[in-house]
């Protein structure tokens, strides 16, 4: 339950719209664009990785061999800001997963007899495959607790870092409940030393500035990975979805599609074929700052609590 | 719908035991388990050791200027005098620590670029600054012994201040999508202020002379049972969440500063008030007790981060039992 | 896209071919059945509607399952099969299959170790004169271009159109394939018998009149002893089910990487010219006439061989090809056998070659047995290799296994090595030719840094230069370099030829005043015409660039012509004439494509070019002293046959059989339950000889020593790398996406054999050990074949010494033992050993892999195969090897 009910100054977040967008942008306010990832037909080719890569001259993230399926970047940071999950599953596709092995293994004979629409590998597992990004959420807990600016809203509803703002606080690293921003470790040219700021998805600002879409999705040989307006894509990602679940999906979800999530809703979000947390995704997230208030209330209480106790310090003697 | 969510035991590098054997194959990772490879979830911070430190020198340069305060008006001259040398070392360590963190000087700067209040890191820099220089201003003027009005302004200005800079701290790691911070959020305000309270009595008795460092002693001793009730609390209220808190290495640091404040002030207690011996060793142990807290409280915070448990499994309950919109 | 249903076979499309693959998804999201049938789960397994596994090696038998249960519940489109294939055709007299000598065709030469394929023709039919040459076992793929073998014989021949007579083809089709029962299929291929239904199931529900079902190969299918009778047994499948020539149907051959395509129809093949044009042979095509009787078929494009061949002379040189010098046909090198990379490998080995010149290539990674390989470029004098990056074929002789093992010493190699940067596709205009024979025309980018060339550049100036050297020769042998014709506009500070010059010769034009030809049908064999690829003719129809052309599909209609260029004469659809009936009607108004419009008396179509004459009506029946194209009858559509039928069964042209039959892969660790003939025949080894030391095989299932290989092997590819590796390993933006060679198997395998995931492995092989990170994961599916349990050790062979992530070549454990018909290399199926942990370094190596590989073969020396099979050892018939070492034995 959100603490932002209790007043205290009142940061609470109420509207489906970001803050400051389009507000504050006046005449100059674009659309709010975003992403939609429709995993069902990714095919892990990570094109996507590299296109953002070369454009945003993000560097390579080390060469790790992970042993995680097909997945050796891992996870999102601040030199990979498109990150292909790889998640193999004993379970065919298009039924919902889980349940005991002989369910599972009835589902099987169902796709032998052809009941089960389409997805079912004779082996009985699947291979899901997603793409993740920045979510540029509608309620930015990286952007709320930025102490320099440096990171801020643009003029298309998106969260982007000032790399000449940042000052490598690094508080946005723990703010964001997707895990999303990271420091770079490697040494910075201008001066020798570790960069120590943050980096993340700019969902190609410059690229936006310049009518052009995003790296990543012009790359995307399936267009598992959507640009446009946020509105028309999620009327997309509805209908999609429905009809995923009339071919026998039934475990593909929209997630991060509405305004009245934890997080106001995602200008990045995702069609899934299971839970998120399977991904790497949390199930539930909240912003933050929606409990900030709650908190100072709380603080507040301390700060009396320790004027008065240290003035009962007093009563009784000097010695 | 939801499948059974098997979560396999944690092993301390974070990762499940069985994904790099074949019996925890790729595929069965990815099939029992509902996390992505046992991978964290949200990034662990990225600070480094000096700022739990900060945490307490910040805590004990806040509380000790409302104590200095305070002995000023109750007529304790040398305590006040000495407590505002505390303080304002205390507070000038304080913006070192974080350059240090940061580091390169010009980049606390960008700090005072803007005020945001959905930001406790920036309400807190500009606190840190305006009361490390009303301290720094009371501690010279006391030392030239000049404009004993202006040496009270800036007393009662970084006083003022003083539960802020006792209290931010625990705010801002609260606003965070750390489990075990941001759960906590009702429980680290109280705890870092007791925790203030404790450090500064515990400095008054350090430097205070014997015969008027009694409210010192009394805040040392009170604090320190103020901090331990709220540890209690915190860890009834927080549940699987809490976990940090009492296991792995961040277990042995709370378990520690229980004990050190413990000792530190049982010793205060019974023997504080007469021998100076005592009185020292126990504010050192309290004092220490509170570093050792800070400490605690930010390890447990980073491994609640590193494990997937922590941030899916609360959010998967409260999923389940009050639904959710993330997921439609 | 627009099929009904696809079946991915032997390819790994969704990895390998991304971008064509949207449009399978895309086909998949209108309801397409997407079928994958693979040993490996892969990322097209993951996207397919239904995933198979079989075991690797055993898609014949599979096919051949599929292909019985159709012709025994009759799922064949009748109609097509009888009017469009040679199905009717009764076959000669002695003709003999498998079925009646346990895995063997009629005319097996066992002392030749190939077949004699008299018996094979049509009933009354002779062996077409360019099959007569074979002596030294000279294969009829180094005699045959494309064209197919022409027949020679009274056409048309004897048929039974009710398809019931019992020699006819149909009914011996059915005979061949009546014991690939469901149960028996299963038991090879470690599928289900109810998989092998679904799937015949499957196609025939979408095939016939109102759908069309595809087929999707690539080098999965290709690269085994057995390899081209693998995509015959897949067409005719397709040509039973009537998929041919129409809409959504047809095979697509998913080439290796951009413009192999390309590299065949101009090939940089030994044994062929432009355009499938067989290079002359020695002894047997002495001059024009008599090359040209050889490879004109009666009927068919390839009836007007000549026009093409003094066209194609013309083309290089000029004005001093004439008549009277039979057009410089004697310029033209002449072979005599194959000629083939691994033939030339052992050749380097027997010291017979003395330089050699590397470009777009890294065998020293790539290659079968690339230590074979490296060990043979040590022995050459000189060595050129163009490359973007320093690849592993160039620093063989200092970075290489060898070198590091001690087997190679780098003071005492003798060759001498040149490498020359070569500048990449953005750094040059030129043409890629896809998979659906599109040429498209790319523009330069960037221009190359420092030294780095284009392939155009290097070779012409090369030319150049070898020119001035014989400039004042007057040795003969000088005279086809000095008339060459060899001058090429060129541009900017580097000269850089014109590559739309280049195209514009190939295309073609009238000798008389320059101007550019718009079809083949132009070519004359007078010396008015020169062009450089006759198939490429129209590529610079009306002097433009039809290859340069861009109009995005949603501007024009579904066949898009407007896009690119598509050879022969931009049709889209090969043999569209197919997707009408006989009579010329639209099989379906769902299918249409193209119909006969008797008001116009004309071929039309929803916007492709009729393969047929445009004005040829279906009823149009051949005179009897018709030639080429007129003697095509206008209810056949395939005219490039030179009998306009579809052969599901192949009188000629193929080395090891008329129709596909299950063998065994070279290396397997399993016996063949169909036959007693384990393996291809005709397959072709290198068992003896100087080179055999080189290249020892692993024994096989059924003699002692085979279980210390126990396991089948497979090597492939990932999206992240591009083949040997050159162009990705030397990148860290794909490099981290794959960065160490790793082995894939199951987590029983795994089990067995200690293998811990993330941890090292090492395979083994006759050959050599290689290690790698070991990634355990269902995919790799274990098959109950026969009875037993079969593991599988999956293999990317992208890595090698150089580059930014390095690791050892998959293709050190793979063998050389090669398909008949192409020469292609086996390494989708062996069989090999795997343990945890590294391999042995320096000298160790060889002595670990030594000591596995000497006591298997010493017990299979001990008790010997007792084996019904006709030759297990048939030398690869050619120029020197025959005559040093005689002929295979029995």
């Amino acid at each position: 339950m959100s603490d932002g009910e209790v007043l205290g100054l009142s940061i609470t977040h109420v509207t489906g719209e970001p803050d400051g967008h389009p507000g504050g942008y006046g005449d100059e306010a674009m659309p709010r664009m975003g992403f939609f990832t429709d995993t069902s037909i990714c095919i892990g080719c990570k094109a996507c990785e590299v296109a953002c890569k070369e454009w945003n001259q993000v560097p390579d993230d080390g060469q790790v061999f992970s042993g995680e399926s097909y997945d050796n970047t891992s996870h999102l940071g601040a030199s990979t800001w498109r990150h292909v999950a790889f998640v193999e599953q004993r379970r065919p596709l298009t039924v919902d997963g889980g349940g005991s092995l002989a369910q599972v293994a009835a589902r099987n004979q169902l796709a032998e007899a052809g009941e089960v629409p389409i997805g079912e590998s004779a082996d009985g597992m699947r291979w899901l495959m997603a793409s993740d990004v920045c979510k540029h959420c509608t309620h930015a807990a990286c952007l709320d607790v930025c102490p320099t600016g440096a990171l801020f809203r643009t003029e298309f509803g998106t969260v982007v870092v000032q790399e000449d703002v940042c000052n490598g606080c690094g508080y946005c690293v723990p703010a964001c409940p997707f895990g999303v921003l990271d420091e770079r470790e490697e040494p910075n040219p201008d001066f020798d030393a570790p960069d120590g700021r943050v980096w993340k998805c700019t969902l190609c600002y410059d690229r936006l500035k310049g009518g052009h879409e995003p790296a990543c999705s012009k790359a995307c040989p399936t267009d598992s990975i959507q640009f446009g307006e946020l509105g028309a894509l999620r009327e997309r990602a509805e209908r999609r979805v429905e009809k995923l679940r009339r071919d026998g999906w039934t475990g593909a979800q929209l997630y991060l599609a509405t305004p009245d999530d934890g997080i106001g809703g995602a200008g990045a979000f995702f069609l899934l074929l299971d839970d998120p947390e399977v991904y790497g995704l949390p199930p539930d997230p909240v912003v933050t700052t929606r409990d900030l208030p709650g908190t100072w209330r709380s603080a507040a209480f301390a700060m009396g609590a320790l004027v008065a106790g240290t003035a009962a310090a007093f009563l009784g003697g000097r010695r | 719908m939801s499948a059974p969510k098997l979560r396999p035991s944690l092993a301390d590098d974070g990762k499940p035991p069985g994904t790099t054997t074949w019996d925890g194959s790729v595929t069965e990772a990815g099939t029992e388990m509902r996390s992505y490879y046992g991978r964290p979830v949200i990034k662990p911070p990225v600070w480094q050791p000096e700022i739990p430190v900060y945490f307490f020198t910040g805590g004990l340069g806040g509380a000790t200027a409302i104590l200095s305060l305070l002995a000023r008006i109750a007529g304790d001259e040398r305590q006040a005098r000495r407590l505002t040398f505390v303080e304002a070392g205390a507070e000038l360590v304080s913006p070192l620590l974080l350059i240090a963190d940061l580091g390169r000087p010009e980049r606390f700067v960008n700090m005072l670029r803007v005020f945001k209040p959905t930001s406790p890191m920036s309400v807190g820099s500009w606190v840190l600054v305006a009361s490390s220089l009303s301290s720094a201003g009371a501690a010279a003027l006391e030392l030239l012994e000049r404009a004993p009005r202006a040496k009270l302004a800036a007393e009662i200005a970084s006083a003022a201040l003083g539960p802020l800079m006792a209290t931010y701290t625990a705010v801002l790691i609260s606003n965070t999508a750390v489990p075990a911070w941001h759960e906590a959020r009702h429980h680290l305000p109280f705890l870092f202020a007791a925790g203030s309270a404790a450090s500064a009595g515990a400095a008054g008795v350090l430097v205070g002379p014997l015969d008027e460092s009694g409210p010192a002693r009394r805040l040392a001793i009170g604090g320190t049972v103020a901090t331990l009730a709220a540890e209690q609390l915190m860890s009834t209220r927080l549940g699987m969440v809490g976990e940090p808190y009492h296991a792995g290495r961040s277990g042995w640091l709370m378990r520690g500063s229980k004990l050190l404040g413990a000792a530190g002030a049982g010793l205060l207690a019974t023997a504080g008030r007469r021998r100076p011996g005592a009185a020292v060793g126990g504010a050192a142990l309290v004092a220490a007790g509170e570093l050792l807290l800070r400490l605690g409280v930010f390890h447990a915070g980073d491994r609640s981060a590193r494990d997937p448990r922590f941030t899916v499994e609360p959010q998967r309950e409260r999923a389940d039992r009050d639904g959710t919109k993330a997921t439609t | 896209m627009n099929s009904d249903c696809i079946v991915i076979m032997g390819s790994n499309m969704a990895e390998q071919h991304p971008v064509g693959f949207q449009w399978v998804m895309e086909a998949r999201e209108r309801g397409a059945e997407v079928v994958h049938i693979d040993p490996r789960f892969t990322r097209t397994s993951a996207m397919a509607t239904r995933h198979i596994a079989i075991r690797p090696g055993s898609d014949i038998a599979f096919l051949g399952g599929v292909i019985r249960h159709v012709l025994e519940h009759d799922l064949h489109f009748e109609e097509y099969v009888r009017a469009y294939t040679n199905a009717p055709v009764i076959l000669h007299d002695d003709y003999s299959d498998t079925e009646d000598d346990d895995g063997l065709f009629s005319g097996w030469d066992p002392d030749r170790g190939i077949y004699d394929i008299e018996t094979w023709q049509y009933k009354g039919f002779g062996v077409p004169p360019n099959d007569q040459h074979r002596e030294g076992g000279v294969g009829s793929a180094e005699v045959h271009g494309a064209g197919g073998a022409p027949l020679t014989g009274a056409h048309p021949p004897e048929q039974d159109p009710t398809l019931q007579h019992p020699r006819c083809v149909f009914q011996q089709l059915k005979r061949h394939y009546a014991r690939y029962t469901p149960e028996r299929v299963a038991e090879v291929c470690g599928c289900r018998p109810e998989d092998v239904v679904w799937v015949a199931e499957t196609l025939a529900r979408n095939s016939g009149r109102e759908r069309t079902s595809a087929f999707a190969y690539a080098v999965g299918w290709t690269q085994h002893t057995v390899g081209v009778q693998y995509i015959r047994a897949a067409a005719i499948l397709q040509l039973l089910l009537g998929n041919v020539g129409r809409p959504g149907g047809g095979i697509m051959a998913l080439r290796g990487h951009a413009s192999i395509q390309g590299s065949t129809d101009i090939p940089t093949l030994y044994n062929l010219l432009p355009g499938y044009l067989p290079m002359p042979h020695a002894g047997a095509d002495a001059t024009l006439q008599e090359y040209v009787e050889k490879n004109t078929a009666p009927g068919g494009w390839w009836g007007h061989t000549d026009n093409y061949m003094v066209s194609l002379l013309k083309a290089w040189w000029g004005s001093k090809a004439v008549r009277a010098n039979d057009w410089c046909y004697d310029f033209l090198p002449r072979i005599d056998g194959d000629a083939s990379i691994y033939q030339t490998t052992r050749w380097m080995h027997e010291g017979l070659v003395k330089g050699m010149l590397i470009a777009g290539e890294n065998p020293a990674v790539g290659n079968a047995n690339a230590k074979a390989f490296r060990t043979g470029a040590a022995k050459l004098d000189w060595l050129v290799v163009r490359d973007v990056m320093e690849i592993e074929s160039a620093a063989f002789w200092y970075d290489s296994p060898e070198v590091e093992s001690g087997e190679l010493r780098p003071e005492e190699i003798p060759t001498e090595v040149f490498f020359l940067p070569a500048s990449t596709h953005t750094e040059k205009d030129g043409t890629f030719t896809n998979t659906q024979r599109l040429l498209q025309f790319h523009h330069k980018a960037v221009e190359p840094k420092h030294d780095c060339r284009s392939e155009l550049w290097f070779y012409y100036h090369l030319g150049k230069l070898v020119r001035q050297r014989v400039e004042s020769s007057l040795e003969p042998r000088d005279l086809p370099l000095q008339w060459l014709t060899w001058d090429y506009p060129t541009s900017g500070e580097n000269e850089e030829p014109s590559a739309e010059a280049v195209l514009r010769e190939i295309n073609g034009c009238r000798t008389v005043d320059g101007k550019a030809l718009s079809t083949y049908e132009e070519l004359d064999s007078d010396g008015s015409t020169a062009c450089g690829c006759w198939i490429y003719c129209g590529v610079f129809a009306d002097d433009v660039n039809q290859a340069d052309r861009r109009t995005p599909h949603w501007e024009q209609d579904l066949v898009a012509p407007d896009w690119g260029w598509a050879w022969p004469d931009n049709r889209r659809i090969l043999y569209n004439r197919a997707s009408a009936d006989p009579e010329g009607r639209p099989w379906s108004e769902r299918k249409r494509y193209l119909w006969w419009d008797d008001a116009q008396s004309k071929w039309t179509s929803t916007g492709d070019r009729p393969d047929t004459d445009a004005t040829k009506s279906p009823s149009y029946r051949p005179p009897p002293d018709a030639k080429a194209e007129q003697a095509i009858a206008g209810d056949k559509p395939f005219g490039l046959q030179s009998d306009g039928m579809a052969w599901l069964f192949a009188p000629s042209g193929i080395e090891d059989g008329p129709f596909p039959t299950h063998y065994e892969p070279h290396e397997s660790p399993h016996d063949n339950p169909f036959y007693g003939q384990r393996a291809n025949p005709r397959r072709q080894q290198f068992p003896r000889g100087a080179f055999s030391g080189t290249n020892p095989y692993n024994p096989v299932d059924g003699e002692p020593g085979a279980d210390a290989y126990p396991y089948s092997l497979t090597t492939y590819r990932l999206t992240e790398h591009h083949t040997a590796g050159g162009m990705t390993r030397t990148v860290a933006y794909l490099s981290e996406l794959q960065p160490a060679m790793f082995v894939e198997v199951h987590p029983e395998l795994a089990r067995e054999r200690g293998l811990v995931n993330g941890g090292w492995a090492t395979i083994v092989t006759a050959r050599a050990a290689i290690e790698a990170r070991v990634l355990v994961t269902d995919r790799m599916r274990p098959l109950d074949v026969g009875g037993r349990r079969r593991h599988q050790v999956g293999l990317p062979y992208h890595w090698g010494k150089r580059g930014l992530t390095t690791g050892d070549s998959a293709n050190d454990l793979t063998s050389i033992a090669l398909d008949p018909n192409v020469h292609i290399q086996e390494v989708k199926a062996l069989s090999c050993d795997i343990r945890p942990g590294r391999r042995p370094h320096g000298a160790d190596l060889p002595a670990f892999v030594a000591a596995i590989r000497d006591e298997a073969l010493a017990r299979r020396a001990r008790a010997p195969r007792v084996e019904p099979e006709q030759t297990r050892n048939t030398e690869p018939p050619g120029r020197r090897s025959g005559h040093q070492e005689g002929q295979g034995a029995p």
